[in-house]
């Protein structure tokens, strides 16, 4: 079934990992409770770190525990709980038109494949690929992607102030 | 690197594997035995004006295994209305984050487990991650006092969390590298106004940086006096009000194993870490650094770590506790615009200098 240029190391790592992101996924929209929905996303979130790892990715998958599991998900899990987080199965979590959400996740999955196939095709990259270093990340970023980094700060400074302002009572 | 080998032999996978999960065993539990003995048990009492256990062995110096028995003999209990699978994973996220930080950790020339490029940033970003295994900790304990100190500790850990990344900066600004290797090499082989007897570390142009980091330090493991979360006074013990027996254990190792290595990342990042002064032996790169030196590197580390461990410990017996909100006005109005002028500063000088 599989040719064997196809059975290493990091692809078989890449299924394994794809399958328990998969699993995680369909357990975060299916589990009955907020606290263990937010728990299967950090599965989630951590397999998508482990499979930038795969790719050679450091400073995106760090980047990735970093943000999502070590803020994010914290942020939402204290904010889970201090408002409701009852120990236990809840009836009440799924939204009654869950279905729309369903239509609109599989016409995103076509799209993505459709994008993917138009875009690469039968394109592959070159075994000699010298790994992306953070240096050059970096490079890139200060370099050539100055100006919409610096737009994307100050739509995050924005947001930040906006926050604030909406906070604040006084 | 390669040409200064520790074992001449060639070790195959499973041995360099089994030779790593030894050694990150050693490397977490024997800094977290010494800590709570040497610190904990003796300078907390001398500190007291009493002695500290003594019954067990010399000096009580068995007091540790004393304790661990006790705790493994005890019996595993939960309560009754608590989410039971959460309520075990808890303390095994803490202590995964705590062995986790230990991969990226140099200790000699050749001897590291991992030699990561961003080294410095994922061992900031896995130190997060204990953050959900306390949370969740003081979530399935279903107890009110478990659920305060659970989100008093998210509170505070996301708050000083973010001093501490801009403290590192100023470090990798001036090393030019995220790799905790090259920022020992960067300080050992460096020297000040051309005398190069002392290397040049860090502690000396990044004081601010050393400052913040060591208060952000002490505020990630919970010591006084930022103990708020686990405050004995207002919160029982705070999230590890329900937890005893070896999942108590787990909480306490974790909590002495992290204080060993974010000591051994700070006296990396700010004291030269395993190195001395290249200049005293004549080396200059890496290639060029006696085999010796992967035995009394992890040595002279060790040493500064203990010294690392004694500020903190000095300090977590001498002040009183924080109160809340003075503790989140300090991260976020006084830590974080220091370290942000720290940072613009390094820059300024790196690029003018």
């Amino acid at each position: 079934m599989f040719s064997a240029e196809l059975l290493i190391a990091q692809n078989i790592g890449f299924f394994i990992i794809a399958a328990v992101m998969v699993v995680g996924a369909l357990r975060v929209v299916t589990t009955s409770n907020v606290v263990h929905a937010a728990l299967w996303l950090v599965v989630v979130l951590a397999g998508a770190a482990a499979q930038y790892i795969l790719l050679a990715a450091e400073f995106v998958a760090v980047t990735q525990v970093l943000v999502y599991i070590g803020a994010v998900m914290v942020l939402f899990l204290f904010g889970t709980m201090l408002t409701r987080a009852r120990i236990g199965a809840e009836s009440d979590l799924n939204n009654k038109n869950w279905f729309v959400g369903l239509g609109v996740a599989l016409a995103l999955l076509v799209a993505m494949l459709i994008a993917l196939r138009d875009g690469f095709g039968a394109e592959k990259l070159p075994a000699d690929d010298p790994l992306v270093s953070t240096q050059t990340l970096s490079d890139q970023i200060f370099g050539p992607y100055l100006l919409p980094f610096w737009a994307l700060s100050f739509v995050l400074l924005a947001a930040v102030i906006g926050a604030i302002v909406l906070a604040r009572r006084d | 690197m390669n040409s200064t080998t520790l074992i001449v032999a060639d070790v195959p996978y499973w041995g360099q594997s089994l030779f790593r999960v030894v050694g990150g065993l050693v490397a977490v539990l024997l800094p977290a035995g010494t800590i709570v003995y040497l610190f904990l048990f003796k300078m907390m009492s001398f500190m007291q004006s009493r002695l500290g256990p003594m019954e067990a062995g010399p000096y009580g110096s068995m007091q540790l295994f004393a304790e661990v028995g006790k705790w493994l003999q005890k019996e595993d209990i939960y309560p009754a209305r608590a989410d039971k699978f959460i309520f075990k994973l808890a303390p095994l996220i803490v202590l995964a984050s705590t062995f986790l930080l230990v991969v990226v950790v140099p200790f000699g020339p050749d001897a590291w487990f991992t030699d990561f490029e961003t080294g410095i940033f994922y061992a900031l970003a896995v130190s997060s991650v204990s953050v959900l295994g306390i949370l969740i900790a003081g979530w399935s304990s279903a107890n009110k006092y478990s659920l305060l100190g659970g989100l008093r500790a998210a509170g505070q850990l996301i708050a000083y969390e973010l001093p501490m990344v801009l403290a590192v900066i100023g470090v990798v600004i001036q090393a030019g590298t995220m790799n905790l290797q090259g920022i020992v090499l960067a300080q050992n082989s460096g020297s000040m106004f051309g005398f190069d007897g002392l290397g040049n570390p860090f502690v000396l142009t990044q004081f601010v940086g050393f400052i913040i980091f060591m208060i952000s330090v002490q505020a990630e493991l919970t010591q006084a006096p930022f103990d708020m979360p686990i405050a004995e006074s207002e919160l029982v013990s705070g999230y590890m009000t329900e937890y005893s027996g070896f999942r108590f254990l787990i909480f306490f190792i974790g909590e002495f194993a992290t204080a060993g290595v974010f000591a051994m990342i700070a006296s990396i990042l700010f004291l030269g870490g395993w190195g001395v002064p290249f200049a005293w032996f004549g080396w200059t790169t890496m290639d060029s650094i006696d085999n010796w030196m992967n035995l009394a590197g992890p040595l002279i580390l060790f040493t500064k770590m203990m010294g690392v461990t004694f500020l903190v410990m000095w300090v977590r017996f001498s002040y009183p506790r924080l109160r809340e909100d003075q503790l989140q006005r300090f991260a976020w109005k006084v830590l974080i615009p220091i370290s942000l002028v720290n940072i613009m500063v390094t820059a300024t000088l790196k690029v003018a200098v």
